[in-house]
């Protein structure tokens, strides 16, 4: 039988299957012409006309059919011609016999469930050869892909238990191309909303957070945080004119500072791709929030951020899948997530975990705009009266090393009262609740903590502290001025968990976007305080009042253009002086707070006053 | 059902120090890492398992760091279908070529079209597919019907079986068990050689510790 003979068709369907498998028992004998043949057919691909097209189709029909003559050994060209076909690069007839042929190989031996299903998750990709042919042939592709392993799963019940491990070794490494990565991400998604969902889903999910860390650590703050930076940062709270985006209004400044931070995230390559993996990761929260299943998946993004995100060095953006995810059930998954982190600084074993858990918690209760204000009183007293009962027995003096879960603790408390203080304060209820803490007792007792946290929180909360007649503490420290000390140094310990405020501002652009409308900015807290002090002159301290996630974009003084670093610095100068005056140079937008500044310093870097 | 049985194991579980506070949940994921595997040592598929610690007492073993070994007794519930073996399975999927069935919802088997007796031919009525039987209209397979087979072949990295529906005794549950008397009796139609292959078979698992050639030959003589 000459090729010639396969391309005229002359045989009827069940004559084909007969000489499929006399070929294939045959080159078992090692009567190998029309297995070679064979093998000639599946491997043609390029541009392929209508009757080579029907000549495949037809073979592989035939050899679905003829699946338990096939030999693993004997039959390995064949074998690897099959499955190094990519549905990619047919059209639909050829991908249905194909998906059928594999259905049955995988059904029909146990050798062959690995292959199939790996060679299915490649699948998941386009071939690096394959050119953009749009939508179509994607939904085409991916859908039989997907129905193809619920098949196979049907037929072979520990399908879900091969294709777990499967799943997660041929995810494509961060250097791939961001097409590659998101459409492999999409694919774990579907397969984690699909039926299979329960026992691969998780596995998927888990791999994808940890890929987000993953960029996460690929992005360096080096190239735009200089180490002196802090030395010009003092008394700048940059009010970033940001507009929102309906708003038209331009202003010099707000591009280029905008646009120096745009430049270096879009010439960095992870950071794009960070970029677009979590706004896909967002999208599809969304979509199970709608679906009624948003409990469900937030409990494995949970356990996943105890075990990766947590404990890494200083999460910069993966953290914000979290915030996300909590403010579309701020209910569940909001009070979840705070009970998590609270009881991991109470009860948990690792002392650096357990600080790091109480800055994220801080950090979280202090900018989560949808968080009950009762809730966050409740969080507040549990964290108070862990630090009371810690120094209650204590005899030792300020010791920033020994006690660092402490003043961990106690900077978390005043962080959350800068932001929040005012909110409870109007609520008589949560007043009392808040005046029977014992804030006092904690932060007046001589472990000393007021000199040992982070200075420029310690001197933000203690003026608010005084302005609104609470508590009893000092006015202000001795020394003041300092953007930090020495001590608060000690106790964050070599990661300077001291200055680790993991939800401040998200610097990635896409993302950002559907943060900000559940994110607390420091101005809008600011600017409330401001309302009731406009008949009260300028202090001193007024200067000094940025708080640590303060926008302060460290790469302006040293900025990566010299007519950047100088309108910055001229608009720095304006900053400089007092509130009240640069709300006039900024035309009392401050005040009527239409924008919305946001943050642009990373939150690694040391912060300003 | 054939393959499945029921051991009692010794077992000492090595728990790793941090499990100290909550032993009992440690031993029991350790015993859930079994599930669904083939293990050699206890010849099966563990299917279940029911822990009785015995005492409180856990053996410190010296090591890079410290494990407690706790001793249990366990009851497992094991499968191990070997050749011949009689499996039922629900019918998933048939095919021209083959039939596919699930044994106790984790195991896949299949019975491939040289291992289905010429009795059985496949049809497609309504859009369904069915193998039905020449010689009795009401014996069919349908999918979601539950199959009775013989064990070919075991895979055990998989839990895949091979099965084959040649011997008589095989073929769709239901019609078997209300039909005993058709498919019991040796069939005058079979071939000689069927018809001695089994009867070998009967004797063969019916008589222990004799030897087998002895059926054989005598069978021979006879006819």
């Amino acid at each position: 039988m000459g090729l010639s003979n396969m391309d005229e068709l002359s045989f009827t369907d069940s004559e084909l299957d007969n000489h499929v498998r006399n070929a294939l028992k045959d080159a078992i004998q090692g009567d190998c012409d029309f297995y070679n043949q064979l093998v000639a057919v599946i491997h043609r691909k390029e541009a392929l006309v209508t009757e080579e097209v029907a000549l495949l189709v037809t073979c592989l029909k035939a050899m679905t059919g003829a699946v338990s003559c096939v030999h693993i050994v004997h039959h390995r060209s064949l074998l690897a011609a099959i499955l190094s076909m990519s549905l990619w690069d047919y059209g639909t007839d050829v991908m249905d016999a194909l998906v059928e042929l594999l259905i049955s190989l995988a059904s029909s031996n146990g050798d062959y469930v690995d292959l199939c299903l790996e060679m299915l998750v490649m699948n998941f990709m386009p071939p690096p050869a394959h050119s953009a042919r749009g939508l179509s042939r994607k939904i085409q592709v991916l859908d039989r892909v997907h129905s193809t392993l619920e098949d196979i799963s049907n037929l072979v019940p520990l399908t879900p238990l091969r294709l777990q491990k499967i799943v997660r070794d041929k995810m494509p490494h961060i250097y791939m191309k961001e097409h590659v990565i998101m459409i492999y991400a999409e694919n774990i998604l579907r397969l984690e909303s699909g039926v299979m969902g329960e026992l691969v889903g998780s596995t998927g999910l888990v791999a994808l957070m940890d890929k987000l860390i993953e960029f996460d650590v690929e992005i360096s703050w080096e190239d735009i945080v200089q180490d002196d930076f802090h030395k010009d940062m003092f008394d700048i709270e940059l009010e970033d004119l940001e507009n929102p985006v309906d708003d038209i209004v331009q202003d010099g400044d707000e591009l280029t500072r905008d646009a120096l931070i745009q430049r270096f995230l879009s010439s960095n390559l992870s950071a794009q791709k960070l970029d677009s993996l979590m706004v896909l990761i967002f999208e599809y929260l969304k979509s199970c929030s709608e679906g009624g299943r948003l409990v469900q998946v937030f409990e494995t993004l949970l356990q996943s951020f105890q075990k990766t995100t947590l404990t890494a060095y200083k999460s910069k953006f993966a953290q914000f899948i979290m915030f996300y995810a909590c403010s579309l059930d701020p209910d569940n998954c909001g009070k979840m997530f705070a009970n998590a982190l609270i009881d991991i600084y109470v009860s948990g074993l690792n002392p650096v975990w357990r600080m790091s858990a109480v800055a994220y918690l801080a950090s979280y209760l202090a900018r989560a705009k949808f968080i009950p204000i009762s809730f966050v009183a409740a969080m507040l007293e549990r964290m108070v009266s862990c630090c009371f009962l810690y120094c209650e027995n204590q005899d030792d003096n300020i010791n920033p090393k020994a006690h660092k879960l402490f003043y961990a603790g106690c900077q978390a408390i005043m962080y959350v009262l800068c932001f929040r203080l005012k909110q409870l304060l109007v609520i008589p209820r949560l007043k009392s609740q808040l005046l029977l803490m014992r804030i006092d007792d904690v932060l007046k007792h001589h472990l000393s903590p007021l000199q040992v946290c982070l200075l420029s929180i310690v001197e933000e909360f203690l003026r608010l502290v005084k302005e609104n007649g609470i508590f009893s503490l000092p006015e202000t420290l001795v020394e003041h001025g300092l953007l930090e000390s020495e001590r608060s140094r000690i106790f964050g310990g070599i990661e300077r968990l001291d200055m680790f405020f993991p939800f401040d501002p998200c610097l990635l652009r896409k993302c950002d976007s559907y943060i900000r409308p559940n994110y607390v900015y420091w101005s809008m807290v600011r600017s409330t305080y401001y309302e009731d002090e406009e008949a009260e002159g300028t202090s001193d301290e007024d200067v000094a009042e940025g708080d640590n996630g303060m926008n302060i974009p460290d790469g302006r003084s040293h900025g990566e253009g010299d007519s950047d670093g100088d309108e910055i610095d001229s608009s720095l100068d304006k900053m400089s002086i007092t509130p009240r005056d640069s709300s006039h140079k900024f035309g009392g937008r401050m005040r009527r707070f239409t924008q919305m500044p946001s943050k642009i310093r990373p939150s690694t870097s040391p912060e300003s006053l | 059902m054939a393959g499945l049985e029921e051991c009692e194991a010794n077992l000492v579980v090595y728990l790793h120090p941090s499990k100290a506070n909550c032993p009992s949940d440690a031993i029991l994921s350790e015993l859930s890492s079994l599930l669904f595997t083939y293990n050699e040592t206890f010849g099966g598929v563990v299917l279940a398992y029911d822990p009785s610690i015995r005492s409180n007492l856990a053996k410190i073993v010296p090591g890079t760091f410290p494990c407690f070994g706790v001793q249990l007794k366990a009851k497992l519930l094991l499968f191990n279908p070997k050749p011949d073996m009689v499996l039922e399975g629900e019918v998933v999927k048939l095919t021209p070529n083959s039939i596919h069935a699930v044994v106790l919802g984790f195991s896949s088997a299949v019975i491939a079209d040289d291992d289905i007796r010429d009795e059985f031919k496949h049809k497609v009525k309504g859009g369904e597919e069915v193998y039905v039987s020449r010689t009795h209209r009401k014996h069919k397979i349908k999918v979601g019907a539950i199959l009775r087979f013989t064990v070919k072949s075991f895979d055990e990295e998989i839990l895949h079986i091979s099965g084959s529906l040649l011997a008589p005794h095989t073929g769709g549950a239901r019609w078997l068990d209300k039909n005993t008397d058709e498919w019991s009796r040796v069939d005058s139609t079979a071939t000689k050689r069927d018809t001695d292959k089994l009867l070998i078979n009967v004797d063969t698992s019916m008589k222990n510790g004799e030897q087998i050639e002895k059926p054989k030959k005598r069978r021979r003589e006879q006819s």
